[in-house]
């Protein structure tokens, strides 16, 4: 990647933000809730409706679409995303301080999935159509026929309530434990589904000619394997690992929400039950930025994984 | 014609699981006569019953009987996927015809606003949009479509983009042939084999994301007999009345489990170079 394609790819990162914020701003037009209500509910108070019109006017709400849309836009642009209806706080400061704990709830899932998937997808195609192959074939095509939420309450059971391995709900926020169980929820579902990728990236591998050549060549069964045929099918598998960390930085809510772990996508949850406009359209805003940076950057790694792709599409 | 069908007959897989979905239907549609009791009637005394003989998989926190909830979930879960998968066929086989089709300004706007839509976690934006419409089926369904689309658009386009340039495409223009009939008859029939073929293998997945926002509240609501809202509503009390998770959780996964199958199945017969 070079210099202009980096920046037109920053441009379309531009262009995507745009839209999505500007679609997440004409969603929240339309939805029949009404926030100001809604927020002066969850302060316990019935307002008149004078006090409604003024605090509305207030906020600026009864202002025509484009006029609250530019406004909001503006004030992104110097780094304000608004303040939170239902929190009253910051919606920046609020997405901050939920950033560190979804990150590594993704970290550690991702390195879960990468213990198990990688050695799996690759015994699994070495020894493909044998009994291993079956068995663990078998288990991954169960594995992503079930809901995680529902694996996560099974977890929840028997880990925590039967086994007294874990607290069902700890009373230290920064206790490594807490960590324990959505992480394996989380690393269960993407176990299963890369096991396969893995799987069908090192078989395409090993039916490339090289490989029958450095057979007839005489090469180890083994050399073969370690030092070309597993390398080699790691490029396929780092796009893939890049999107799913993308894709999990906004996929996490579900397994937030059973185990209250005080993330992003709890957060996002409780802001579109609260109808708290400015904390929705930040997080959509932040998780799509992030999204589309995780992208980037694993386009950019092809450069150091694999010269070849450098010069492509320019001769 | 009966190539084809021999062809199916003989992937005892596809026979297997092709019977299996029937045997789902048949519960889905006779599942008045199936159960035994009403699933929306409330038995306040018998609240919280464990799985026994008169209550198979017990009794919720109103003393709804579970197996016939769990039974009648499949009323909801199974039309609201079939539309699901409906939907985001017709609407990605559409635009995308009509994008490779077209090409220029048509394609350029179509295809711009699919690759926005895959530019972020589609769930991020499916629970936007299913949370601010407000919660319900038609409201949840609406939503996947909206992030799903593209996927299929996609698809539909590179095949047009394929063949647009054959002969025979040439030769229906020359002879006459409306636009609207060369995607019909012409382009269509080309499209379909693959794009049916994921939307199969993807009905599992959909019912899974159905599911997941009716569990978060986003989808069904109370008091419907929908799998994902009847675990979030038997989460409470999962320590002393496991059953309530344990059995809409267990009929998820194996529909889910059955459709996954099939669709695999149907791949390998009518794609042959899959396997």
């Amino acid at each position: 990647m070079d210099l202009k394609e980096f920046l037109r790819r920053i441009g379309q990162i531009i262009i995507v933000l745009i839209g999505v914020s500007f679609f997440t701003f004409l969603l929240v037009q339309l939805a029949p809730g009404d926030p100001v209500m809604t927020m002066y509910q969850s302060m316990g108070i019935i307002p008149t409706e004078e006090v409604l019109n003024e605090t509305r006017e207030a906020m600026g709400l009864n202002d025509p679409f484009f006029v609250q849309y530019f406004r909001w836009l503006a004030n992104v642009l110097k780094g304000d995303l608004g303040m939170s209806y239902s929190k009253y706080r910051p919606v920046a400061s609020l997405l901050a301080g939920r950033m560190w704990p979804t990150l590594k709830l993704s970290i550690s899932s991702m390195f879960v999935m990468l213990l198990f998937a990688v050695p799996l997808g690759m015994i699994s195609a070495v020894y493909s159509n044998k009994p291993i192959d079956y068995i663990v074939r078998g288990i991954t095509f169960f594995g992503v026929s079930m809901p995680n939420f529902w694996v996560g309450l099974l977890l929840l059971y028997f880990l925590a309530m039967k086994l007294n391995l874990l607290p069902v709900i700890s009373t230290d926020p920064n206790a490594l434990s807490n960590l324990v169980l959505p992480t394996l929820t989380l690393a269960f579902a993407m176990t299963a589904k890369y096991t396969r990728q893995v799987r069908t990236a090192v078989l395409e591998e090993l039916h490339k000619d090289y490989v029958i050549g450095a057979k007839g060549r005489g090469e180890s069964e083994r050399a073969i394997l370690f030092k070309h045929v597993f390398p080699n099918s790691l490029l396929p598998l780092v796009t893939m690992f890049g999107l799913s960390l993308g894709s999990l930085l906004g996929g996490t809510s579900v397994v937030e929400v059973i185990f209250t772990y005080p993330g992003l996508g709890s957060l996002a949850i409780d802001a579109i039950k609260a109808m708290d406009y400015p904390l929705i359209q930040g997080y959509v805003l932040w998780i799509s930025l992030i999204y589309m940076a995780v992208n980037l950057a694993v386009d950019i790694s092809y450069n150091f994984i694999d010269p070849r792709i450098k010069g492509e599409g320019k001769a | 014609m009966n190539g084809i069908l021999k062809d199916f007959l003989k992937n005892r897989q596809f026979v297997f699981f092709t019977v299996l979905i029937i045997l789902i239907v048949m519960t889905t549609v006779l599942a008045p006569v199936i159960v035994p009791y009403d699933p929306y009637e409330a038995v306040l005394k018998d609240a919280r019953l464990a799985p026994g003989p008169d209550h198979l998989f017990g009794t919720d926190k109103l003393g709804r009987d579970l197996f016939s909830r769990v039974i009648y979930g499949a009323r909801v879960s199974l039309p609201a996927t079939l539309s699901l998968v409906g939907l985001v066929f017709f609407v990605g086989v559409l635009l995308g015809i009509i994008s490779g089709f077209y090409g220029g300004m048509v394609d350029a706007v179509i295809m711009r606003l699919a690759d926005m839509m895959v530019s972020f976690p589609g769930m991020v934006l499916a629970m936007a949009v299913a949370g601010i419409m407000g919660a319900s089926i038609r409201n949840a369904v609406i939503a996947i479509s909206l992030v799903t689309w593209p996927k299929y658009a996609r698809m539909a386009r590179s095949i047009v983009l394929k063949v647009k340039n054959e002969d025979y495409m040439a030769a229906a223009r020359i002879v006459g042939g409306r636009d609207l009939h060369i995607m019909i008859k012409y382009l269509f029939p080309i499209v379909a084999p693959t794009l049916v073929i994921t939307a199969a293998t993807d009905i599992g997945g959909m019912m899974l994301e159905l599911a997941g926002l009716s569990y978060l509240g986003f989808g069904a609501v109370s008091p419907m007999a929908e799998w994902g809202l009847m675990l979030s509503e038997g989460r409470p009390y999962m320590s002393a009345c496991p059953w309530m998770m344990i059995y809409p959780g267990l009929a998820i996964f194996i529909v889910v489990v059955i459709f996954n199958f099939w669709g695999d199945a149907l791949r390998d017969v009518l794609d042959p170079r899959q396997q």
